[in-house]
């Protein structure tokens, strides 16, 4: 073996311990508190109390898939329009689609009711009296409009990665723009997508403050519930096994998700 | 086609940007509505200042952020090391595995289980001497999420790094953790300070781990934002997120123009 | 002169897997040493355990007769020039060069005339400002030289320094090696693949396989009289025979008895015979000791090189005299030309041109970049 000093075999030890008390142990405890009562002794009550949630969940999950759908269908081709600009305005363009990632997520939500609301912006100008806010709608236009920059950013970095001669090949071998588009372009991506959807569900499903806000508090999805728990000593038991169920729900679906995706390819998960 | 993209592109930038406008616009209103212009004044603006809570928080917020975004600096980056040493390859997988999980996981789910971990502690081990939810929770808290962050942003230096340096330092008759000093950290500066601005960012912006990990004597700005919203508001909290989102702007133009002379100045000295 | 490195019984395993097999060697003082020999050999191994990058599984290393087996790299009087120089991205040229005075705190104005010395030395004055990643190959490779000398080591090691650079500039840098070796009567310890680098460069060379060290000696002396099969067919080329040795300078190979000048072998020993193509003569088929057929001819320059074909074993000739495919030559071969060698683990493996082109394939790596990774692979 290379000889190692002692600095280079203790570096990350203070971080392994940092790991294991406050990320392995909390969720050991969720696991703890999901299977025992208020008083600490072994119980399944909680999972089987789950049943009461099963339509938060599904619309949580609904709600959720709508809006990383619609997410990709506007993303998709903001991004491909952006890596087709000039390069010199590349960079600004997509600066441009990113700031709002920048700015705190409750402000953007408060920002889009005041626009939604009864008497908002939209009903004022109009002189209508729709009722917006309250709708699944609202949560699903906010879902979109707070995570879109996470489903533009991966994508864009994907085809601005993607070799020009290919798509020049493509051209050579007779496809037109749009069969270059669909053809070529769109299998390419594929990580991109796959890692855009796993940074808007993610969020999407887990959100309280969008449903809050934009739901009215006309109905419940699992943020809510889980936040509503632990608002009371009393209910930490039923939170930590409905935080335990979303965690493993969400644990599967992106295990699915990675058997679809280029295990080569970068994703670009950072901003 | 062109022209398509062009008009498609301006309707994202409308969609993303317009509520932030119209909360801007509505800052500046003379009147209390939110829907209705009564006139321009900067009266709401200068109600914020008549508010000691918010600029309490503002402080909590700040000096939170800094502290974790210090502390996961210094750990993530000797993790980033140790790791790029690490001979162990199960030992290597698994501590990145851990490492992620808080960047994957729902923020509400790794919120609640360092609460749960934190209540643990304060009822269970300590005899109920009451732990304070409060600024060393939160600062466990926010190191923990930063933490991947920082170690995402310098691994990649350190693999960029000739890892024969830390030898060739040696071999001139520099002890190893002199040789880290004085070599290797030189080199990874980049990344570190990177990672340190990402971790100031998240840290300030987060408000679904604070609301968990925080308590009424310590309260975060966005945890005070969160707070006013769920009652009715007046246009003092337009004039707040004015603020708020005129700083980051700022913020984002100055790094931007300060990335791109520093892109210049090395260009030169290639030429 | 007297030994400065000593290396008594060193062995080494990697995962289960034996690099050094009971090595020993002695180096002289003020000598260009050069460790020679095919990629996973040993010999990059052999040059960091005298660094301090490695510790040995066995054995011990003295350093002017003083043990340092445990003592680490920066308390060693020996300096290295990396393979691809492992500069300081971050300091410019005087300051990577100044790196080792700053750290044995040399006073400035030291520092200073140290450094211009050694800028003068490797022929970079006027370069002490400049950023190292903006060098070329050829100077990154003068600093790196420059970084390690400025500290008056006793010993410097050398890592393939010359394998990133091309053709051209690596002779030029041989001879500037040697020259600055003779000027600052430091000992160079050489590591290197190239036969032709380890020649001309050396005092001597030392040729390593298997984890061990198959011949040490002169840079002729390996050429001239290679102690088995595989020092002979590494270095130059080799038609490499079986043979009997019938009494004292007498040998039987390829069915013919020659004289040699070689002796003290048993009798009918069986031995392997060498003999380097361009010592053989192309004759008429009546004069020649042997008749064969020429099977292929290729133009090399200063001579031609043909493949003959004698009973079924394919020979090389070099010969300045055209010959035609096809034809029918004699050859013959003086005494002295004839250099028999103890049957050896290697006897067999080597020698026949029969496959000559695919020899070449493996002998030749086109890709250095891939040698170093396999390096990398199973030495650290």
């Amino acid at each position: 073996m290379k000889i190692k000093s002692f600095f280079s075999r203790c570096a990350a030890a203070p971080h392994i311990v940092w790991s294991v008390l406050f990320i392995v142990a909390p969720l050991l405890f969720v696991l703890y508190y999901a299977l025992t009562d208020a008083n600490g002794a072994f119980t399944l009550d909680n999972l089987f109390a789950l049943s009461d949630y099963g339509e938060t969940f599904f619309l949580s999950i609904s709600l959720s898939l709508i809006a990383t759908v619609i997410c990709i269908l506007v993303g998709y081709p903001m991004a491909y329009f952006i890596s087709r600009a000039k390069p010199s305005r590349q960079p600004l363009l997509l600066m441009a689609a990113l700031v709002p990632m920048w700015i705190n997520l409750l402000i953007r939500t408060f920002s889009m009711m005041a626009i939604l609301d009864d008497g908002g912006l939209i009903n004022t100008l109009l002189g209508t009296n729709f009722h917006i806010v309250g709708t699944k709608g609202a949560v699903i236009f906010g879902m979109v409009y707070d995570f879109l920059p996470y489903m533009i950013l991966p994508i864009y970095t994907v085809i601005s990665k993607m070799d020009k001669r290919v798509l020049e090949a493509a051209s050579d071998l007779g496809c037109n723009h749009f069969e270059v588009l669909t053809r070529v372009v769109l299998p390419l991506s594929r990580s991109g997508i796959i890692s855009g959807v796993t940074m808007v569900f993610v969020p999407s499903i887990s959100t309280f403050y969008i449903s809050q806000k934009l739901g009215g508090g006309t109905f419940e999805l699992i943020g809510d519930t889980i936040e509503r728990q632990f608002a009371n000593p009393l209910t930490y038991n039923v939170g930590a096994a409905i935080s335990l169920v979303m965690m493993v729900l969400i644990l599967i679906s992106m295990a699915i998700m990675n058997k679809f995706a280029d295990p080569d390819a970068e994703g670009g998960m950072l901003p | 086609m062109k022209i398509a993209s062009k008009v498609y592109m301006g309707l994202v930038y409308l969609l993303l940007y317009a509520p932030i406008l119209v909360i801007a616009v509505f800052s500046f209103n003379q009147g209390d509505s939110t829907s209705v212009m009564d006139g321009f004044s900067f009266r709401w603006y200068a109600e914020l200042f008549r508010k000691p809570d918010l600029f309490e928080a503002l402080k909590n917020s700040l000096l939170l952020a800094l502290s974790s975004a210090l502390l996961a600096t210094v750990i993530g980056t000797l993790a980033a090391v140790g790791l790029a040493r690490m001979r162990k390859k199960w030992l290597k997988s698994s501590v990145n595995a851990v490492t992620n999980i808080p960047m994957m996981n729902p923020e509400i789910v790794t919120g609640i289980s360092m609460m749960l971990l934190f209540v643990f502690i304060s009822n269970r081990v300590l005899g109920n001497i009451e732990v304070n939810l409060g600024f060393f929770t939160l600062l466990i808290a926010h190191v923990t999420f930063n933490l991947p962050y920082v170690i995402l942003s310098v691994s990649p230096k350190l693999r960029q790094l000739d890892k024969f340096l830390p030898e060739a330092a040696q071999d001139l008759g520099c002890p190893p953790l002199k040789s880290f000093f004085l070599v290797e950290l030189p080199n990874i500066m980049s990344g570190v300070v990177s990672g340190f601005i990402m971790a100031f960012t998240l840290s300030l912006d987060d408000f679904v781990i604070s609301l968990f990990n925080g308590g009424d004597n310590f309260t975060t700005l966005p945890v005070l934002i969160y707070n006013y919203t769920k009652k009715p508001v007046k246009p003092d909290i337009y004039a707040l997120f004015t603020i708020i989102v005129i700083t980051i702007l700022l913020l984002l133009v100055l790094s931007n123009l300060a990335s791109s002379r520093d892109e210049k100045k090395k260009a030169r000295a290639k030429k | 002169m007297n030994k400065i490195i000593e290396l008594r019984g060193i062995s080494k395993s990697f995962d289960g897997e034996l690099v050094l097999d009971n090595i020993s060697l002695d180096i002289k003082d003020k000598e260009f040493v050069t460790l020679l020999g095919p990629s996973g050999c040993g010999k990059t191994t052999t040059l960091r355990l005298i660094g301090g990058f490695e510790k040995a599984d066995e054995g011990e290393i003295f350093f002017d007769g003083k043990e340092i087996s445990e003592l680490p790299p920066y308390k060693r009087n020996v300096n290295t020039v990396f393979q691809k120089y492992a500069l300081f991205p971050h300091l410019n040229v005087f300051e990577n060069i100044a790196f080792g005075l700053r750290l044995a705190r040399v006073p400035n104005d030291e520092v200073t005339a140290r450094v211009h010395e050694m800028l003068a030395l490797v022929s970079l004055k006027g370069f002490e400002k400049k950023n190292v990643n903006l060098l070329s190959g050829g100077q990154q490779q003068r600093v790196a030289i420059a970084r390690a000398l400025v500290n008056k080591p006793r010993v410097l090691l050398l890592d393939e320094p010359l394998g990133a650079l091309d053709l051209k500039l690596r002779k030029d840098m041989q001879a500037e090696l040697k020259k600055i070796q003779q000027a600052t009567g430091i000992t160079f310890i050489y590591v290197t693949h190239d036969q032709e680098e380890a020649l001309s460069m050396s005092d001597t060379v030392v040729v390593m396989q298997n984890g061990k060290i198959q011949q040490i000696g002169s840079p002729t002396d390996i050429y001239n009289e290679p102690e088995n099969a595989f020092v002979a067919d590494f270095i130059g080329e080799s038609n490499i025979l079986d043979g009997v040795m019938l009494s004292d300078c007498r040998v039987r190979f390829a069915g013919h008895t020659f004289e040699c000048v070689d002796g003290g072998f048993s009798k009918n020993e069986p031995v392997d015979v060498v003999v380097r193509p361009e010592d053989i003569d192309v004759v008429h088929p009546e004069n020649g000791m042997l008749r064969c057929t020429v099977t292929s001819v290729t133009f090399k320059g200063v001579h031609w090189e043909i493949i003959v074909d004698v009973d079924g074993f394919k020979w090389m000739i070099q010969t300045t005299d055209y010959v035609a495919e096809g034809a029918n030559i004699g050859i013959y071969i003086e005494p002295d030309a004839i250099h028999i060698m103890k049957k050896s683990e290697f006897s067999g493996q080597f020698g026949d041109y029969s496959t000559f082109s695919q020899e070449m394939d493996e002998l030749s790596n086109p890709n250095p970049e891939d040698e170093e990774e396999a390096d990398g692979e199973d030495e650290n």
